[in-house]
């Protein structure tokens, strides 16, 4: 039996929330005042991702840096490779919104995307 | 070689300067910061003051009225802001009234024109917003406010247009008199020689004196925390409010800035640091808690910064001025505190005119004695400001969106003589950054300006010199956390 | 210069919004003018994730949720000026501005829309004591360095105040390769989103100091350490409990103060509790035709509420120089006198109902501060802020002296933004009604 503490992000209260795991399976969550709370701590105890933003060089543009996002959530043990890949990208101006960054980032099957435009 | 080396840009040194640059000899200044107007002259109340303070008979009361008269056509000639808003010192205890009639009578004697002692409601009347408890008043309308910066700057770059050089970032480490008679100077970039020396090193003087006189001199600090208030409440009084001097100094007065703030200060404490220029709670609690006592509704909540000062107390609370007696040649002006400011002309005007007797020095026939500041552009019209954006956009781009400084006054600032090479720079030169956001909004882009027309990188622009850098260093120039979690040493993630 | 109906000053969410739902509303002469050299205000250096939940049912960044507004703008083809400063907003709304290319030029707009935004609490606000040396920013500030320009201003970090933008920097400082040591607090509690706290500080290991602040900074040229102690009750610092900090940077994230110097000569009254201008059911100012929507209006946490709010106050100067077009020369100043907040007539036989909102125990105020029946849409959005942590508590509206809401709430706090919604019908059917209270209850 494994016993994990959370503070769940639901809204403002930030309950603190206590999840039993046996073999890696959430068998129970306590401390939540509402539905919210459980379902953030089963999916926050297996499977915690997050989106990581930062910026990239970019040569040849009006700007030297432009910001990127993983296109969607990445596990959140790999958002220092992550940014180990981003902080070594680069790209060259012009730059568009949705724009591929970094294909596939450390292994995530996720896309690295340009959040603005470079001209 | 120099004739005569000036040790000191702030408000002092740069007046001697100013005032040796009419002679027919070299002339150089040194001083240990990056800029002018580094040291006590950058941080004080910004008065002009009437000269009643000071004990009749001593420099300081015979300076400080000197100096009050001279800086109307002064600050004609230098084209800086300058306003005789007057002055009052506000009595609010029946039995201290006395202590009014006092100040009054030493004025006259120390030759203050227009003084009067003025009754409870003629002081409100004037006054409005002073303390219920106000008793009665004595009035200087030749009080005034100027920005120190500006008078201080403006005299530099004068004597620097006459031919004065200044060297920055040079401190004096040790003074000898050699066997050719000259003055060597050892400082941090090398030797300079001179056959006379003007010691105007402020809160340093006395180290500096003590270097070449055995008639020791002890210059404590006195640390001064000032509040400046919104330009909002800068209306709050409209005359420089002095509480009843005590012992410590004239005490914690309430003014109107010549830029149309609201200051607050200064209290006074005696410190061993020379460089201790950090305000503590204790000092800006006491601060606040003595100013309301002469001024109703003192708006404190509308403070945009508070900083601290450090006046040069000498022992015996006058200024020395004059050739050290155990060091011919060697000219003190030290123990330049409160009312140095006001002073600095008449101190400029004095060591001029010791030295010109004592080396019989000539006039210049091309001294130019006046000076042409950067254009303001708050106040202009419509027209003038499309005259001046024709000729340069930059004056039609707002950089100090609190202060409403354009891109072309920075310009300016940067490439006048003895120019701005930091962002305390432009401020003391421009006002950007001296606003309500405090350079919150115009840091990165004064910042660019300064990259661009010095050709310096980013990484390089400081706030005020030295080891004052604002961004070391680029993102994604090897400094990551990616970067460092390779090595083992950061980026951890905790938890889950 | 030419002439424009309406003018919005600032190119922000706020502004954007105005314009894009005042040309909807009709209005086809607007003149957005910005300061910045790009639309979009500050959300172009807010390149972190989590914008538009409300409005696109999406998690946007905020560059990409600027530019869903700056591509209607430029659909629209609504004008706007970059690189422009406002300099004056006359009563009569002449607004006198100035850029590089156009130089200084006036105005006569027929509506004003007030979007300047907020600027940052410094330092000098806050009576932070200590030496004055590089190396203290606020947080809005690094985190345009870091973000948009590309600079880090330091390696170790001490965070002064917990509000949202101190969070994410705090998170965006690590991800560049600082160590952020800690993230003060004067307040018992957090002004920022649970989310931030979560997952920009818990998620690196920085921890939280509710309840302590700087009490010392140390560095003549530049930031060597930072002191921090712990507050009473009274916020005071509690001696013995400080900690020292080696660092090399401060960032301070203490409150924003609405940019309200414009509206002020112009003659625009203020609400002192928001430092915004006072507004109507129309978001509309004291002087008639001028509108105040985002951040100069009051400090929102949510950019989806500045785009709603802004949307609105858009169509309702739209509708307002409609008015005073459909009317003659003379007929435009009375169509622009009865649109304005006109309390002195209340009162009077036929005049139109005007209620005025009045926030007390605990909730700090209101937006909008009166409300003009008539005018009113079908249905309002109040909104507020409370002035402390509350918990099962009840947000309670009184008509005059009787309680016609009574929701409770598991929990408030000054961090998130409290909303209560009017209805016209319930209003309408009370023509002697005069005030509307909102107050926190316990019970």
């Amino acid at each position: 039996m494994e016993k994990r503490e959370l503070t769940c992000i639901g809204c403002p209260m930030g309950c603190m929330l206590t999840v039993i795991l046996e073999n890696g399976e959430v068998t129970e969550v306590t401390g939540n005042t509402c539905q919210k709370g459980d379902i953030y701590a089963r999916k926050e105890v297996v499977n915690p991702t997050r989106i990581v933003t930062s910026t990239v060089k970019v040569t040849g543009g009006e700007k030297e840096r432009v910001s990127v996002k993983t296109a969607s959530d990445i596990p959140k043990d790999k958002i220092f490779e992550v940014m180990k890949a981003i902080d070594a990208a680069s790209i060259s101006a012009p730059v568009n919104i949705g724009d591929t960054v970094i294909k596939d980032v450390a292994g995530t099957g996720v896309d690295v995307i340009a959040t603005k435009n470079i001209s | 070689m120099y004739d005569v080396i000036v040790i000191g840009a702030g408000v002092t040194g740069s007046a001697v300067a100013r005032e040796l640059s009419r002679y027919d000899i070299s002339t150089c200044v040194l001083e240990k910061c990056e800029d002018v107007c580094e040291g006590t002259s950058k941080a004080n109340s910004a008065i002009v003051h009437a000269g009643f303070d000071a004990a009749e008979g001593t420099l300081m009361a015979k300076l400080n009225v000197r100096g009050n008269e001279m800086m109307d056509e002064l600050s004609r000639d230098l084209d800086i802001p300058f306003k005789r808003n007057g002055s009052m010192v506000v009595c609010i205890h029946k039995e201290a009234l006395d202590g009014l009639k006092e100040l009054y009578d030493r004025g006259i004697k120390n030759g203050v024109k227009g003084l009067k002692i003025l009754s409870r409601e003629e002081a409100l009347e004037m006054e409005p917003n002073l303390s219920e408890n106000v008793q009665g008043a004595l009035y200087a309308p030749t009080g005034g406010i100027i920005c120190p910066f500006e008078l201080n700057i403006a005299m530099a770059e004068n004597a620097f247009e006459n031919g004065v050089d200044f060297k920055f970032n040079t401190e004096v480490k040790d003074i000898k008199k050699g066997e050719d008679d000259l003055w060597h100077l050892q400082t941090n970039s090398g030797e300079y020689t001179a056959r006379y020396v003007v010691n105007a090193a402020g809160v340093y003087a006395d180290m500096i004196h003590n270097m070449v006189s055995g008639n020791k001199i002890k210059i404590t600090p006195r640390r001064g925390d000032y509040c400046l208030l919104d330009k909002q409440v800068g209306g709050h009084v409209s005359h420089t409010i002095f509480p009843q001097p005590t012992n410590l100094g004239k005490g914690v007065l309430v003014s109107p800035t010549v830029h149309g703030n609201l200051i607050v200060g200064p209290t006074a404490i005696d410190i061993d640091d020379k460089e201790g220029t950090n305000t503590t709670a204790d000092g800006i609690d006491d601060l606040i808690s003595k100013a309301g006592n002469h001024i109703r509704n003192l708006p404190i909540r509308n403070v945009i910064t508070s900083f601290a000062g450090l006046r040069a107390h000498e022992d015996h609370h006058d200024f020395i001025i004059g050739e050290v007696s155990d060091a011919p040649c060697f000219i003190d002006c030290a123990g330049i505190e409160s009312p140095g400011l006001t002073a600095s002309p008449a101190i400029g005007e004095m060591v001029g005119n010791l030295l010109k007797e004592k080396m019989a020095l000539k006039e210049k026939e091309n001294y130019k004695a006046t000076r042409k500041g950067i254009v303001k552009t708050e106040g202009l019209s419509i027209q003038e400001r499309n005259e001046l954006i024709k000729k340069n956009p930059a004056y039609g781009n707002i950089v100090c969106r609190c202060e409403m400084i354009t891109e072309g006054e920075i310009i300016e600032a940067i490439h006048r003589p003895l120019g701005a090479k930091s962002l305390d720079g432009i401020k003391r030169r421009t006002r950007a950054g001296m606003g309500r956001c405090q350079g919150g909004f115009c840091t990165p882009r004064t910042m660019e300006i300064l990259s661009r027309e010095l050709g310096i990188p980013y990484e390089e622009i400081t706030k005020c010199g030295g080891e004052s850098v604002i961004v070391p260093t680029r993102t994604k120039e090897g400094s990551g956390n990616g970067a460092a979690s390779l090595e083992g040493t950061r980026g951890e993630v905790t938890g889950a | 210069m030419k002439n424009y109906d309406i003018v919005i000053v600032g190119g922000g969410p706020a502004g954007l919004a105005a314009a894009v739902s005042a040309k909807k509303a009709g209005c086809d002469s607007i003149l957005i003018l910005e300061r910045d050299t790009e639309l979009g205000g500050i959300l172009n250096q807010c390149i972190h994730n989590g914008f538009g939940l409300h409005t696109f049912k999406e998690e946007l960044t905020g560059p990409e949720y600027a530019y869903r507004f700056i591509k209607q703008v430029l659909d629209l083809g609504i004008e706007y000026k970059l690189g422009t400063m406002v300099m004056d907003i006359a009563p009569d709304k002449t607004v006198t501005a100035m850029n590089r290319e156009d130089g200084m030029f006036t105005i006569p707009a027929k509506a004003v829309i007030l979007a300047m935004g907020c600027r940052e609490r410094p330092r000098g606000a806050l009576n932070i004591p200590g030496y004055r040396p590089a190396g203290i920013f606020s947080a809005g500030t690094a985190q345009r360095l870091v973000n948009t320009e590309g600079y880090m201003p330091g390696k170790e970090v001490v965070i002064l105040g917990s509000g949202d933008i101190g969070l994410i920097m705090a998170r965006r400082m690590t991800l560049e390769g600082a160590k952020v040591k800690c993230v003060a607090e004067l307040m018992p509690y957090s002004g920022g989103l649970k989310r931030n706290i979560v997952q920009c500080l818990d998620d690196y290991g920085i921890p939280l100091k509710l309840s302590h602040t700087v009490v010392d900074i140390e560095g003549k040229e530049h930031v060597t350490a930072v002191t921090i102690a712990e507050v009473g009750p009274d916020r005071k610092p509690i001696p013995g409990t400080e900690e020292r900090y080696i660092c090399d940077t401060l960032l301070l994230s203490c409150g924003l103060i609405p940019e309200n110097e414009l509206s002020r000569s112009a003659g625009v009254e203020m609400n002192p509790v928001t430092s915004g201008p006072i507004v109507n059911e129309s978001l509309e100012t004291n002087i008639p035709g001028v509108f105040a929507c985002g951040n100069v209006l009051h400090v929102h946490d949510l950019v989806d509420y500045v785009s709603e709010e802004a949307g609105r106050a858009g169509e309702n100067a739209a509708k307002y120089v409609k008015a005073a077009g459909d009317s003659s020369e003379q007929g435009a100043a009375e169509a622009g006198a009865a649109q304005g907040v006109d309390t002195a007539s209340a009162g009077k036989p036929g005049a139109s109902q005007v209620i005025t909102l009045v926030a007390t125990d605990g909730a700090r105020y209101t937006v909008p501060s009166t409300i003009n029946v008539d005018r009113m849409s079908d249905l309002l959005t109040v909104r507020f802020r409370v002035g402390d942590v509350y918990k099962n508590s009840f947000v309670s509206v009184y008509f005059d002296d009787e309680r016609v809401m009574h929701n409770q709430k598991r929990i408030m706090s000054p961090g998130e933004m409290e909303q209560i919604i009017l209805r016209k019908s319930q209003l309408s059917e009370r023509p002697q009604l005069k005030t509307i209270t909102v107050k926190i209850e316990n019970e």
